[in-house]
């Protein structure tokens, strides 16, 4: 366990020591006078799942909508790659390989499985919509994620189940030279059954080599897949490291108090060790 | 960050890192005046709570209408300009002519009983298509009811068979839009095209017409419903008394409220308000008075729909402000799933909604017979051009196409607007221009009002 | 299958069958049914299944037009006849069109209250530009003026809706008003005609609705559209099962083929009788072509190009359409300027078939609306948006056609029609809002 006030240089860094896919060092972002976020600091290493835990009102979505490119950063720097880069806007985030799959799913209802994991981005042929290599590519990727029990592709989505619309969210996704992939809340209105099968496709797409940053209320989904947590108290980052230095009741600490030395946490304004 | 001092109060104003805690960015939260706050205003609290001065009251109305809740200014400051502009186009200057004003006052009120009749709806976010062809509908049920030989029924029992007829009819509107879930645009414009066609079945045929006898008693009442006049000594002695009520009840209940210890608004509002009441109602009885007729027979006083669309504003501002049937209509306008939750019969108080509609249609096609001096054919009105008139008259005069936010009086003031625009059009003698323009007008005041209520909305954060 | 029941939709059992027809899941799933069966038995199977759990699709209107044909001809033994066939398929045609014009604004979850104004003023301006008294200009730059200029009012109006954000019906509300009062003005007060036939631009406007092709030519184009129609689909089906993706079995794709085929002769043979009292008027009408060709580009703009698809998406969730980087704003102003513009399409073929046209008509075209919209949702599009094809209009057109036609013939009034089209119109939606069980809350 970490906790970013005492940390050496170089202990958020992953687990092999090479640079992470995401650095993000000093965001600062502020709403008119509320500051929504300070000083954060973060690390999304390739091949790992990072779960981002914090109470209502700590920063987790606008965090999230800052990495995505919904937001822009007041201060701070964001490193994709080891190279520093400014992300604009959402297409400056899914050109870099930036994906989020937000709480409610964004699917068009009405639409099926190979219209909605395309749709924005349809392939053409001459002029007209290339429907069948979408359809290819669209099965492909759901086989790769082992997502099997939807009866046909051409199913529109709003009769799937809430974990099937779940894997083809997160399919979309993934699909398109996906680098890092941003799931906000993704089991929280799932059932249990649902909620193992969503987890399973999170741990294959850690084994892909991509970066996942998992927000998350529940936390033993957090604890069952995260190899990193990273929590945020009122908009501070107030802990972040490997899961094995984490347990339940120090997570939850960080979340409530800001530290577990057992008094409210204090800024004193230099506690962020880098910066 | 809110940080807890030694007092445990908050230095500064409340910081969370969700940007939705608190509203549009603004200083001193801890002020005593909240007037200037703001947050308040764009809370939308009504300024008359929280002022504790008349200045105060001004200064929180402004910045309410800042925030995008306008009420009824655009629709007087169209109200004005609508009168300066064709006071200087129409030939000699004839606009504010008191025989034309009471000309258009006489116009106005079916478009203001109307508009009344669709606000009811509106405040639901529905909205009622139908609404022109069942207030023909209405009249002509009326008329049909006391000609002679023929039923012959006695006036009040017709007109009360017609309301129950078109209560019903709407009732029906607003069972298929609230049970059956079916869209109440579609609903009502089926009920448009069923009930244009049922009119001529009613009145037996295209080119027929049913006309009230102005010698017998039981017609000529509904005949003088618009026609007829009261003497300008009555109108003032009603004037007087209505605005020594009003003035009464006003300083009672404020009395009342500060007895027991609740906010009140500065008295001089409340004197203000009864001032400009008595001035109006001044005004609408000096014109009335002028003699508009000639030497030999002298045509003075106020028509007796005036006191009767007035008192019918006054009915419905009491119940949609004051009962609980009200209350529950601006809540299930507001936040319908909320206002389920809350215990409200939401399906019934829509029909309910439908089915007034409907009825005080009704009571405004009665009143169009006899504005059309008691004949009705299916050529004295169209329907489709009375809906559209209606649904602007209500929306320019405040009342909100997305629900929640509307007053009975608004339908008063666009249909006086819409009455206005409507008949200063044709004073214009534009000739072959009048009649298209009766369409372009409204349909551009329509649009305009629309877009006020939208972009207000959206400053509103709604 | 697993133990979960919201896994599942339906309950069923054998759900593990290769018959996935038999699987009620399936067909409670809506998943199309040509795309699950394996032969013609399995396609019938699952389309009555998919039909008893809700999703009626086509079935109502073919019922209609079953109903109507029947019902009218047994009230009126001329229904059926010759002529008042070929008169019927004539009058459709305006009200399908004014349909696809609907369903594009339908499609998006809006409504455009204008196209019935929009041709009325599309059919006084292109029938004021051919007048050889007045602008005398050649019947094609008439036609697309008037189109270009019925493209701008929808382009005025898209605006409003699409940036502005004002509600559609208001919109289109207040368009109509404004386009009667303009219609009124271009029309000058009194009447425009076309009736003159010594004035080529007046002849070729008047032909438009009134000619017709020869019998032959007739044929000829019958089997073009055949062949052309028959070789796509078999042709795209076949590379489907190439490449093994989801397709329809061989068997369902020759019946698309024949049914095309039959109908489409039984259509040239009816319009090929001589139907004129004297002498000889044979042959299958120009507007009926038109229409057709209408169709076809509608249909491949809807399903086939990357705007259909997004049109779709905004009627099913404009929220996922703007995630996913759609540009909401253009979209939903070109949908309202291609319906205007098909509505200019159906103004021009108004003007041919009034012959003239006075304030009245103009008055009462504005009735058409209800009509389009009756039409639309009785050919199964949904008021709700996200779901519909530019053939429902075809359908529903001719549905709405053969009501008019047929009580026309039975010598009813004209406020007797209203009637019944409005309850038609009530009947259409209420199926549409039923067979939206489990819709979310309408708010």
């Amino acid at each position: 366990m970490t906790e970013v006030n005492e940390a050496p240089a170089g202990a958020s860094r992953g687990g092999d020591g090479t640079e992470p896919l995401l650095r993000l060092r000093g965001i600062d972002k502020h709403f008119g006078p509320v500051q929504a976020l300070y000083g954060v600091n973060l690390d999304l290493p390739a091949g790992q799942v990072t779960g981002l835990c914090g109470d209502n009102g700590a920063g987790k979505s606008v965090l999230t909508r800052t990495i995505a490119g919904a937001h822009q950063p007041d201060h701070g720097e964001i490193f994709f790659e080891g190279k520093p880069v400014h992300i604009r806007s959402t297409r400056d985030a899914s050109a870099l390989g930036i994906e989020t799959v937000y709480q409610d799913l964004a699917l068009a209802n009405n639409l099926d499985i190979v219209e909605n994991m395309f749709l924005g981005r349809e392939r053409l042929s001459r002029g007209l919509l290339d429907e069948d290599s979408m359809e290819l590519q669209a099965a492909e990727t759901l086989s790769t994620l082992r997502v099997t029990t939807v009866r046909s592709i051409r199913q529109p989505v709003a009769s799937l189940s809430g974990g099937q619309r779940q894997s083809v969210a997160v399919a979309k996704a993934v699909m398109w030279n996906s680098k890092l992939v941003l799931l906000d809340e993704p089991t929280a209105a799932l059932g249990v059954v649902q909620t193992r099968s969503v987890l399973d496709l999170i741990k294959r797409l850690r084994d892909r080599g991509l970066a996942v940053m998992v927000i998350s209320h529940n936390l033993n989904d957090v604890f069952e897949v995260a190899d990193r947590i990273a929590v945020l108290y009122l908009g501070r980052m107030v802990a972040e490291g490997p899961a094995s230095g984490f347990d339940l009741q120090s997570v939850v600490q960080y979340m409530t108090t800001g530290s577990t030395s057992g008094r409210p946490y204090e800024s004193a304004g230099s506690a962020n060790g880098e910066g | 960050m809110a940080r807890a001092d030694a007092h445990g109060q908050n230095r500064e104003a409340p910081v969370t890192a969700d940007p939705g805690e608190t509203k549009a960015g603004t200083a001193g939260a801890g002020t005593t005046d909240l007037t200037l706050d703001a947050t308040v205003a764009a809370a939308d609290v009504p300024p008359a709570i929280l002022a504790q001065s008349l200045g105060q009251y001004m200064r929180s109305w402004w910045l309410r209408v800042r925030s995008g809740n306008s009420g009824v200014l655009p629709v007087v400051l169209a109200m004005v300009l609508v009168a300066v502009v064709f006071e200087i186009v129409t030939p000699e200057h004839a606009f504010l002519r008191p025989s034309n004003l009471v000309y258009i006052f006489g116009l106005s009120t079916v478009y203001m009983v109307l508009a009344m009749a669709e606000t009811l709806v509106l405040l639901l976010a529905e909205v009622d298509l139908s609404v022109g062809a069942v207030a023909l509908i209405g009249g002509v049920i009326a008329f049909k009811l006391v000609q002679q030989p023929g039923p012959n029924w006695p006036w009040w029992l017709a007109v009360l068979a017609s309301l129950v007829i078109c209560g019903a009819i709407g009732a029906l509107q607003g069972s298929l839009t609230a049970l059956l879930r079916v869209p109440s645009f579609v609903a009502t414009l089926a009920g448009f095209l069923l009930f244009s066609g049922v009119l001529v079945i009613v009145l037996g045929g295209a080119d027929t017409t049913v006309s009230l006898n102005t010698s017998v008693e039981n017609q000529n009442i509904i005949y003088e419903l618009v026609q007829g006049l009261i003497s300008p000594l009555v109108a003032w002695i009603i004037l007087a008394v209505v605005v020594v009520a009003a003035a009464a009840s006003q300083g009672l209940r404020r009395a009342a409220r500060r007895r027991k210890g609740l906010s009140v608004p500065p008295l001089s509002l409340v004197a203000i308000r009864i001032g400009l009441m008595a001035i109006l109602g001044a005004a609408v009885v000096v014109i009335c008075s002028v003699n508009r007729g000639s030497s030999l027979r002298s045509v003075t006083g106020i028509p007796w729909v005036i006191p009767i669309v007035l008192a019918l504003c006054a009915v419905w501002t009491l119940v949609l402000q004051r009962t609980k049937f009200g209350r529950y209509m601006y809540a299930t306008g507001g936040n319908p799933e909320a206002a389920r939750r809350a215990g409200i019969n939401v399906s019934g108080i829509r029909i309910w909604a439908f089915a007034l509609c409907s009825a005080t249609a009704a009571l405004g096609g009665i009143l169009l017979g006899s504005f059309f001096y008691g004949e009705y054919s299916s050529n004295t009105a169209d329907p489709g051009q009375l809906v559209l008139y209606t649904v602007a008259a209500a929306v320019i005069g405040g009342v909100s196409l997305f629900g929640g936010r509307g007053k009975a009086v608004h339908g008063v003031l666009g249909g006086l607007l819409i009455g206005g625009i409507a008949y200063g059009v044709s004073l214009l003698n534009l000739g072959s221009l009048s009649t298209p323009l009766q369409y372009i007008l409204p349909g551009g005041v329509l649009l305009v009002a629309v877009l006020i209520d939208v972009s207000s909305r959206r400053g509103a954060g709604a | 299958m697993t133990a979960e029941p919201s896994e599942t939709p339906a309950p069923t059992a054998g759900a593990t069958t290769a018959d996935l027809t038999l699987d009620a899941s399936v067909a409670a799933a809506d998943v199309p049914p040509a795309l699950v069966a394996g032969s013609l038995g399995q396609y019938l199977r699952a389309s009555w299944l998919r039909v008893r759990s809700g999703d009626s699709g086509v079935l109502p209107v073919i019922l209609g037009l079953v109903v109507v044909a029947v019902g009218f001809q047994i009230a009126n033994s001329k229904f059926l006849s010759a002529l008042n066939l070929v008169n019927l398929f004539e009058q459709s045609t305006v009200y399908m069109l004014l349909a696809m014009a609907e369903i594009f604004a339908l499609l998006l979850g809006e409504i455009d209250l204008s196209v019935g104004l929009v041709m009325g003023l599309g059919s006084v301006v292109v029938a004021e530009l051919v007048q050889p008294s007045g602008a005398n200009w050649p019947w094609w730059a008439a036609i697309i003026v008037t189109l270009l200029a019925c493209a701008a009012v929808g382009f005025i109006q898209g605006t409003l809706v699409a940036r502005f954000r004002m509600p559609s019906f208001i919109v289109t509300l207040g368009g109509l008003l404004i386009l009667e009062g303009v219609a009124i003005i271009v029309l000058g007060g009194s009447l425009v005609g076309i009736g003159n036939s010594q004035y080529g631009n007046e002849n070729a406007l008047y032909n438009i609705y009134w000619g017709s092709f020869s019998p032959v030519v007739g044929w000829v184009l019958l089997v073009v559209l055949v062949a052309a129609a028959g070789t796509g689909l078999w042709m795209r089906d076949a590379r489907k099962r190439r490449r093994n993706l989801v397709a329809a079995p061989r068997s369902l794709t020759v019946m698309k083929i024949v049914l095309i085929a039959v109908a489409g002769a039984a259509v040239v043979a009816v319009c090929n009788v001589n139907r004129a009292h004297s002498g000889v008027i044979e042959g299958v009408p120009y507007v009926i072509p038109i229409v057709l060709i209408v169709l076809g580009v509608c249909t491949v703009l809807l399903q086939r190009t990357k705007f259909g698809r997004y049109v779709y998406a905004i009627g099913g969730s404009a929220e996922a359409a703007q995630r996913a980087g759609i540009r909401l704003t253009s979209i939903r102003t070109w949908s309202f300027v291609l319906a205007a513009v098909i509505s200019g399409i159906a103004g021009v073929l108004f003007a041919s078939w009034q012959v003239s046209l006075t304030t009245n008509i103009i008055k009462a075209s504005n009735s058409y609306v209800l009509l389009a919209v009756a039409a639309a949702v009785i050919g199964g599009t949904s008021l709700f948006g996200g779901r519909g094809k530019t053939i429902h209009g075809v359908l529903g057109g001719l549905v709405i056609g053969g009501i008019y036609n047929g009580l026309y013939l039975l010598g009813v009034s004209s406020q007797w029609i209203d009637v019944v089209v409005a309850g038609v119109l009530l009947a259409a939606a209420l199926i549409d809002t039923l067979s939206r069980r489990g819709a979310p809350d309408r708010t």
